[in-house]
């Protein structure tokens, strides 16, 4: 071997600085102190280093969970926001509320099974709906690139009102602008929404505890892969339509056969299931263990990910719910879920254990274990 | 689903497992190295190591071409990059490896336009639909992607595309396996052969690992079963006193590898006196570059590439685990500075490296899970759970 002449390489500045941020502790002998040191490490405060947002800002993994930890908890810190569930639970003159929000950019507007404007209504019922609430009124803030075709909002808005009547909630304000040419993709879409928490049952991760069972309401990955398809870019075809669907009848079913059983309900959208099951174990400070096994997923999603090298538990939905409840109501919540429509490939995916606190295991099919972690940003296709 | 379910069965796994356990000699500690990041990511997905006895270790190897690219390479594509109408394409595993400067993701973030693509010709494709840009395809991989690179090439070059290049990072994997038998702290018992970049430089290139280094090597394939597979011929070999090449992977690894594929990359490539590896340091002869003939594609030749050298930190010991010396935990910066979201060394880069593979999949502590309380669901009700 031998070296090219030349100048003295470069440093690069950022190693350097996250080296001396971390210099001086000391060399750690076993591989569990190791692992203590790194858990102690993930606790602490998050902070944005990057100069700029990147697409993984977005994606819903450690990078969305930085950002919004880092930039907004910080800056409109209150006990309710601090939850961080899907929606915010609020009480206004004694009546008990459910408020939350969301934005919908996907690309393409148009795919298997849906389109945005159906999206939009179903995500913002559904996040109502894991509050334990029956969704009531909406909002929508449509913003729209100068250029695109009226027909194609007119059919957005025929799928909003359609997927509003199928919940049984209404769009009772909006808001429209529209930008030049180029500062945005076609249409995004806000929507906002209120719902009555009728039930006298408190659910959030915290409440979460060991012995407890997990449940997934049906297969998952279903809408993530067939956006990636619609997309076209990958010359792949599968037989597969997206799950967008109004969850508020299935929530609330299991909710009826749960009773205060019931610990936490999330949709698993961005991030996939993975996401909110270490959003679970985090905040409880628990372990959850899945059986991969037992991990409800169509043979087209699982084709597409070994494909594309990508897993399915990190893959969205859009009309799949992740059910946290006590282990002696487990067998009724299954049930429930799957005398509903939407839930007749519900599972019994894992249960929660006390050890190793804030992260989620899999046992592999394969019979091994391994932790599934957040990602950082999307997930990405390796390359061989 | 058929043609996989069959390679990940946990019953063959466990009858497998026993027999490997037979061959072990007791008070005898055993550490193959795997030198494709493609098995190591197999290893950590499917929780491997749980059917290994404890005396057998699996010593993470170079193999991940994302990983052992130098930043100062990163910053040479950035550079291109962002240089007027120019498009940068690249694998989806590519986008978040930092050079000195950020990833591609950060360069995006700042207005170059960077595109993931799954092959090259998704990149030619991009150049011919878009004639007043010029596209770059980062190329990186072992000789499992340079044929695709050089395919695309040779289809450019037919097709009269003039806005298209590659910018070339293809290396080669037995000046690797030779640097590392060269090291003076190598303690291992034996191989795994990398399955896809065999399929086209095929088995006889390692019978030098076998004949002079005295280390047996098995060619594996990527489902958990063949590399649990390749482990009980290593043993076996072992065993028998035997040291040989063997191919597991033979339905899809010819012998004499893919003569064409071979074919097409000595038609446009040819080897570069050195190349730098994150890790390994300079290497002579273990890199390809676009040849005379095909300059006009040759990215390097197009642009005025600054041909930036970064160090990687000095507390950074990337050298170390890639040769198997370290385990990834005892990396002094591991989990610390170093993490999948601020990866310092190559390791950490891709989900093929062995730090990030450990990170994501094997941060957990075997023994108290197996002794603890991640047992069997606790359910009051009995549950059918399909």
């Amino acid at each position: 071997m031998s070296a090219p002449q030349g100048n003295a390489p470069a440093r690069a500045g950022w190693a350097e600085e996250a080296v001396a941020t971390h210099a001086g502790a000391e060399h750690l002998r076993t591989e569990e102190q190791v692992l203590e040191r790194v858990e102690r490490a993930r606790r602490r405060r998050p902070r944005v280093r990057e100069e700029r947002i990147t697409l993984a800002h977005g994606a819903g993994g450690k990078a969305t969970r930085t950002l919004v930890e880092a930039v907004f908890v910080d800056a409109f810190r209150n006990p309710v926001l601090e939850q961080l569930e899907d929606g915010a639970a609020v009480s206004v003159g004694g009546a008990r509320l459910a408020f939350t929000t969301d934005s919908f950019v996907v690309s393409p507007l148009f795919f298997p099974g849906g389109d945005i404007g159906d999206l939009a209504v179903n995500g913002t019922v559904n996040d109502l709906a894991m509050c334990g609430a029956r969704p009531l009124h909406l909002s929508v803030g449509v913003i729209l690139e100068e250029g695109f075709p009226v027909a194609d909002l007119q059919r957005i808005a025929a799928s909003m009102a359609r997927a509003a009547a199928a919940a049984g909630v209404e769009i009772v304000t909006g808001d429209t602008k529209v930008v030049r040419r180029g500062q945005a993709d076609g249409c995004f879409l806000t929507t906002a929404g209120i719902g009555v928490r009728e039930r006298d049952v408190t659910l959030g991760a915290a409440t979460v505890r060991p012995g407890d069972a997990v449940l997934v309401s049906g297969p998952i990955g279903d809408h993530g892969v067939t956006v990636m398809l619609a997309r076209g870019e990958l010359d792949i075809e599968a037989d597969v339509v997206s799950d967008t669907a109004p969850m508020h009848g299935l929530a609330a079913a299991l909710l009826d056969a749960a009773g205060d059983g019931a610990r936490v309900l999330r949709d698993a959208t961005r991030g996939g299931v993975a996401t909110i099951l270490n959003e679970i174990a985090g905040a409880a400070g628990v372990g959850v263990v899945v059986d991969e096994a037992a991990v409800p997923v169509r043979e087209e999603v699982l084709g597409a990910s070994e494909l594309l090298g990508i897993d399915p538990l990190y893959v969205a939905c859009e009309g799949r719910l992740v059910a946290v409840v006590d282990a002696a109501r487990a067998a009724a919540a299954l049930a429930a879920l799957r005398a509903h429509p939407l839930g007749a490939g519900a599972a019994l995916i894992g249960h929660v254990a006390d050890d190793p606190p804030g992260l989620v295991l899999l046992r592999t099919a394969f019979g091994g274990t391994r932790i599934v972690d957040l990602l950082v940003g999307d997930p990405l296709p390796r390359i061989c | 689903m058929r043609f996989v379910d069959e390679f990940r069965d946990a019953d063959t796994a466990r009858a497998l497992a026993t027999r490997i356990a037979a061959l072990c000699e007791p008070g005898r500690r055993y550490a193959f190295m795997e030198v494709c990041g493609g098995h190591t990511h197999t290893i950590y997905k499917h929780g491997l190591e749980d059917h290994l006895p404890e005396s057998i270790r699996l010593v993470h190897g170079p193999g991940c071409p994302v990983c052992v690219l130098p930043m100062g390479r990163v910053d040479d594509a950035v550079a291109i990059a962002e240089q007027p109408d120019v498009i940068m394409t690249a694998f989806g595993d590519m986008m978040r490896v930092p050079g000195g400067r950020g990833s591609f993701f950060d360069a995006k973030a700042a207005g170059a336009d960077i595109r993931m693509v799954y092959s090259p010709l998704d990149a030619l494709k991009i150049a011919r639909n878009t004639p007043d840009k010029h596209v770059v395809f980062m190329a990186i991989g072992f000789e499992t992607t340079a044929p695709s690179t050089a395919m695309t090439v040779l289809r450019a070059a037919r097709e009269g595309i003039e806005n298209f290049s590659v910018f070339c990072n293809h290396v080669t994997i037995i000046p690797a396996i030779k640097a590392i038998l060269d090291s003076p702290d190598l303690r291992l018992d034996g191989f795994l052969g990398p399955g896809h970049v065999s399929t086209v430089i095929g088995c006889r290139p390692y019978e030098f690992i076998a004949r002079r280094h005295g280390q047996p090597l098995v060619v594996a394939g990527f489902e958990p079963l063949d590399i649990l597979q390749a482990v009980h011929q290593l043993m076996r070999q072992r065993r028998e006193g035997r040291c040989e090449v063997e191919n597991q992977y033979s339905r899809v690894v010819p012998w004499q590898g893919n003569r064409r594929a071979l074919e097409v990359i000595g038609e446009v490539m040819e080897l570069r006196p050195w190349f730098e590896w994150r890790g390994l340091g300079f290497i002579s002869q273990s890199a390809m570059q676009v040849r005379d003939a095909y300059a006009a594609f040759d990215a390097e030749r197009r642009f005025a590439v600054p041909g930036v050298r970064v160090a990687d930190p000095k507390a950074c010991q990337c050298g170390e685990v890639l040769k198997g010396v370290l385990e990834p935990w005892e990396c002094k910066v591991f989990g610390t500075a170093c993490t999948p979201e601020t990866p310092i060394g190559t390791c950490m880069v891709s989900s093929e490296g062995a730090c990030a593979a450990y990170y994501n999949f094997g941060r957990f502590s075997r023994s108290r899970v197996r002794a603890g309380s991640a047992g069997p669901t606790p359910l009051a009700d009995p549950v059918v759970l399909r």
